[in-house]
């Protein structure tokens, strides 16, 4: 039945390689469930404290939908972007795979862009997050949102110049695929955002 | 040998443009649908909520289908499985929160 | 604004003699260890072998040492504790006055459950899990290094709260409001936050690298349900560490905006709401208390099959019952909060969850028994310290099974009653199954077995002290005394404070008994030598390697195709079995970009602290600086070259065989 056989077996030793890739992906993964977890206990914490405007405004007085259905478009446009991006990659398209790359920047930046103005208008009218628990979950978890995409848009950057410098090999592309799971991830996440926040707030 | 397998691993999991556009698509019909819903009030209130909660779960299934390609094939099966499990510990978690820290609020009279 | 932001020498407690003693043996000690080191030239040996290694076993051991170290200095404050309550009966007040005794009791709790069991844990978990499962090393090396960085990073800021500023004087759970800036205006819940979320990532990091390893990297033909048990419960442990820790890393950074920022998550004013706190932080924490155990679960198993020379009783209901523990910790936490007021309904679902975790529980024992049953049991240290768990622990959970009860938790809450409960749980369950695996995998880890005349005597005294100490506390909390008190007024309690001191003093000498088996061991290691790598008769795959095992685990990977592989092949006379070629082996290389981004989140971490915002950008810039350069690091990685797999493999194989004729 079982046997410790310590015999060779030609061609099978190089495990340690031909799946790295994968390997790597499965892991980026499992770290994307953790980041899902991290934002399931501020959502909770959101959904807890939502009511709790301590006399200040509530969802309903500052949340500007159509300010926010743009932003939501943005991001979703770089969403596609970034597929195209990486579907340029495994034709191993460098040009293709950098333009791409430089679009899906834009769209995200447009996004970071929009939020940052958006807290400075709030902040500005006094509803910063020191005001009320509603104010302080909501900057908290659109800001987490936020850092993140930030941190997604340095990483894309330092791709870039990868893409450049070393083309497209096997590691490359590897990287490239975990940075695709963490940006259509941070999609999802906003999509939580928009309907638990926005949404729900005003309606 | 080890190019040819990370080539084969690279196939099974990244879609085609055309994959990415249905995903595209629907994507924007269901953000539109809840945002027009909301911005003109054409529901009532609990229709409108039950309305744009469904959008969003059928949202996120389409994003985990048409960008993340999560399925339950062979290859994606553990990816699939740890965002199930992901998934129903985020369910237990928030849920049990919210009913915890509600019914404090009730019984204290809170607000 | 001053550069050093808070920080200034009025930092340091002069006023202590205590501390300021602890500090200059800390200070004496630390110079006599650079000095040997210097005399003996070990610093090349120590950066090239062990602080840049991203050897798993080498991880190992050094998590198990930095887990030692913090026993002593969680034991210390745990003595200290004891002693001040022996002294400070019908009204005298002791020697710790108040600020000081809430600084050991909070340290105590965070050093022990953070920077003492776990580190044990994950140092066992480095050690055996990737040999188990018939791999080279975990899926991905260097992060290991950096996990093991990342908890020294968090050791090494609670340590230098000791000596600078001081630590949360709010118990190990850091509650607000008294955590919030109002009431806890110091820097103590600040260390308290810092050393948790730099090591909490670190754990996270492991977990996901574990959990990647069992299921990406198992020796061909492995199965899942032939995994080994403790590899397994390892993995369900691992489990709850990605689910459960960011949890703990959200609620911690809310806490750290509404210190550092003026937010208001669980502020008395502006709407917070400080039970969001407790219900996350328990939420995290249920979890993590079987995080602790469930590994101790599989080392009992491994240990009882073993030394009963038998198969384990229903390994796949022992890996069921893992799983439903796992999973039921999810849905008992608010048991830490009965009292809080959520009402009957909320109550009677946690506590009836909480009942049913039980179950499991017991299945696990009884398979344990089994095991045993018409067995021949030898009864050696590690099966000393898993009977020593199977008694102890059975009482704390059913002392747990008492306060699952919300009426009953209603009078016993944070009494007495339920330190001795958790004690009774996690040194009874946690620490014998840490000090089980210790004394189990000692010689694979190092190629000499442990003293056992010592073994035996630390055992009986941690057993025997750990009685002593602890069930004077179940009857102090009947007698209505709380947890925490500095000093007391109640001549009915004396007796019972009297004798819980003499136990922790007898926990002490199970402790020097610990350190002197360690040292006479490591004295005589050549009459103890294990030149078979399987010192015990054991059934997996972890001894078919030598002892300790070589740098690349197997020289081929093994085939597996049943639970007890090395067992099946010992009867088959394939194991040791001679190999005419040997393939090269692909290693990764050591790395210093783990210690040098430890090293700059811990300043990191002390410039938040200390308020010195330009030290916390350089040290955060640093890290990720470090981190990028090692991504594009592209010399990571060596093969070993066939002739030294050769060299190596025989001159194995030619102990073994010594060891057989």
């Amino acid at each position: 039945m079982s046997t410790l056989s310590h015999t060779m077996d030609a061609g099978a030793h190089d495990e340690h390689h031909h799946d790295t890739g994968k390997v790597t992906l499965f892991g980026f993964w499992l770290y994307l469930m953790t980041d899902c977890l991290l934002f399931a206990s501020v959502f909770a914490t959101y959904a807890v404290l939502y009511m709790n405007t301590a006399g200040g405004v509530s969802g309903h007085d500052i949340f500007e939908l159509d300010y926010v259905a743009v932003e939501t478009a943005a991001l979703l446009l770089s969403s596609i972007t970034y597929g195209f991006a990486m579907l340029a990659a495994h034709k191993k398209n460098v040009s293709g795979t950098l333009g791409w790359l430089v679009i899906t920047f834009i769209f995200g930046a447009v996004f970071i862009g929009m939020e940052i103005n958006e807290f400075h208008h709030l902040i500005a009218q006094g509803n910063g997050p020191d005001r009320s628990a509603f104010l302080s979950a909501f900057f908290a978890l659109v800001g987490m949102h936020g850092l993140h995409v930030t941190a997604g848009l340095i990483w894309m950057a330092i791709m870039m110049l990868e893409v450049i410098k070393r083309g497209l090999g096997n590691r490359t592309l590897t990287r490239l695929g975990c940075l695709s799971m963490f940006w259509h991830f941070l999609d999802v996440i906003w999509i939580c955002v928009f309907t638990v926040v926005y949404l729900m707030g005003v309606i | 040998m080890s190019d040819m397998a990370n080539q084969a691993a690279h196939d099974d999991g990244h879609g085609s443009a055309k994959s990415y556009l249905i995903g595209f698509v629907l994507s924007i019909i269901l953000t539109a649908i809840p945002f027009w819903a909301v911005m003109t009030h054409q529901l009532s209130k609990p229709a409108t909520v039950v309305l744009v909660v469904v959008m969003a779960v059928v949202q996120i299934i389409v994003h985990l289908k048409y960008f993340l390609h999560l399925d339950f094939t062979p290859h994606g099966k553990e990816n699939a499985i740890a965002f199930i499990f992901s998934a129903v510990i985020i369910g237990l978690v928030v849920g049990l929160s919210i009913w915890i820290i509600y019914s404090a609020n009730a019984l204290m009279m809170y607000m | 604004m001053s550069l050093l932001g808070k920080l200034s020498l009025d930092a340091v407690p002069y006023h202590e003699p205590i501390i300021m003693v602890t500090l200059a043996a800390i200070a004496v000690g630390g110079l006599a260890l650079l000095a040997i080191l210097t005399k003996y030239k070990a610093w090349g040996m120590l950066w090239n072998n062990w602080i840049t290694s991203v050897d798993h076993k080498r991880l190992g051991i050094m998590y198990i040492v930095v887990a030692m170290i913090m026993l002593v200095r969680g034991f210390a404050d745990a003595i200290m504790m004891r002693t001040q309550l022996a002294l400070a009966t019908n009204g005298a007040t002791g020697y710790l006055p108040p600020e000081h005794y809430d600084q050991i009791f909070s340290a105590h709790g965070v050093i022990m459950i953070i920077f003492m069991a776990m580190p044990f844990m994950i140092g066992l978990m480095n050690i055996v899990v990737p040999l188990q499962i018939g791999a080279r090393d975990v899926a991905f090396p260097f992060l290991n290094n950096l996990s093991f960085w990342l908890t020294a990073s968090g050791a090494v800021l609670i340590n230098i709260s000791l000596g600078v500023g001081e630590f949360a004087r709010t118990g190990w759970v850091a509650y607000p409001p008294l955590s919030e800036l109002t009431y806890s205006p110091g820097v103590g819940v600040d260390y308290y936050i810092w050393a948790l979320q730099i090591s909490g990532l670190g754990t996270l990091l492991t977990g996901v690298n574990f959990l990647v390893t069992v299921f990406k990297m198992r020796a061909p033909g492995m199965k899942l349900m032939q995994i080994p048990v403790f590899t397994w419960a390892c993995t369900w442990a691992n489990i709850l560490i990605v689910a459960s820790f960011p949890i703990l890393t959200a609620t911690l950074g809310l806490l750290t905006l509404d210190r550092y920022l003026d937010f208001h998550f669980f502020t008395n004013e502006a709407g917070g709401n400080a039970m969001m706190y407790i219900n996350l932080f328990w939420a995290w924490g249920h979890p993590e208390v079987y995080i602790l155990v469930l590994p101790a679960f599989g080392i009992f198993s491994e240990i009882v099959a073993t030394f009963s020379s038998k198969k384990l009783f229903g390994y796949t209901s022992m890996i069921m019952a893992n799983g439903a523990i796992s999973i039921l910790g999810f849905i008992v936490w608010l048991h830490h909060f009965f009292t809080m007021g959520s009402g009957a309904n909320v109550n009677a679902f946690f506590g009836v969850m909480t009942m049913i975790i039980a179950v499991p529980t017991g299945v696990k024992l009884f398979n344990w028994i089994f095991t045993m049953f018409r067995g021949k049991v030898r009864i050696t240290v590690p099966m000393l310290w898993t009977l020593g768990a199977m008694t102890t622990f059975t009482i704390g959970g059913m002392t747990g099974v008492l306060l699952a009860v919300p009426g009953a938790d209603f009078v016993l809450h944070n009494s007495l009653f339920l330190i001795a409960h958790f004690h009774n749980t996690i040194i009874g369950g946690a620490v014998f199954g840490y000090l089980a695996g210790f004394s189990y995998w000692f010689p694979k880890a190092t190629g000499f077995k442990l003293n056992a005349k010592y073994g035996k005597a630390a055992f009986w005294c941690w057993q025997i002290g750990f009685y002593v100490a602890f069930m004077p506390l179940y009857v102090l909390g009947f007698l209505g005394m709380t947890r925490r008190l500095n000093h007391t007024d109640n001549p009915d309690w004396n007796i019972w404070l009297y004798i819980a001191c003499v136990g922790a003093f007898i926990i002490l000498l199970g402790i020097i008994f610990q350190f002197t088996q360690l040292y006479v061991s490591i004295r005589d290691r050549k009459q103890n030598l294990d030149t078979t790598g399987d010192p015990w008769g054991a059934r997996t795959l972890e001894w078919s390697t030598a002892s300790p095992p070589q740098f690349y685990n197997f020289a081929k990977t093994p085939e597996v195709h049943s639970i007890d592989a090395f067992m099946e092949a010992k009867e088959n006379g394939t194991a040791y079995a001679k190999q005419a070629e040997y393939a090269p082996i692909h290693m990764p290389k050591n790395t210093s970009a783990g210690v040098l981004m430890g090293a700059a989140l811990t300043v990191m971490g002390f410039a938040l602290i200390w308020h010195i915002w330009w030290l916390a950008i350089v040290g955060f810039v640093g890290t990720i600086g470090i981190f990028i350069v090692r991504a594009y690091n592209t010399d990571v990685d060596y093969y070993v070259q066939p002739d030294e797999v050769k060299r190596i493999e025989e001159a194995h194989l030619k102990n073994v065989a010594e060891v057989a004729a």
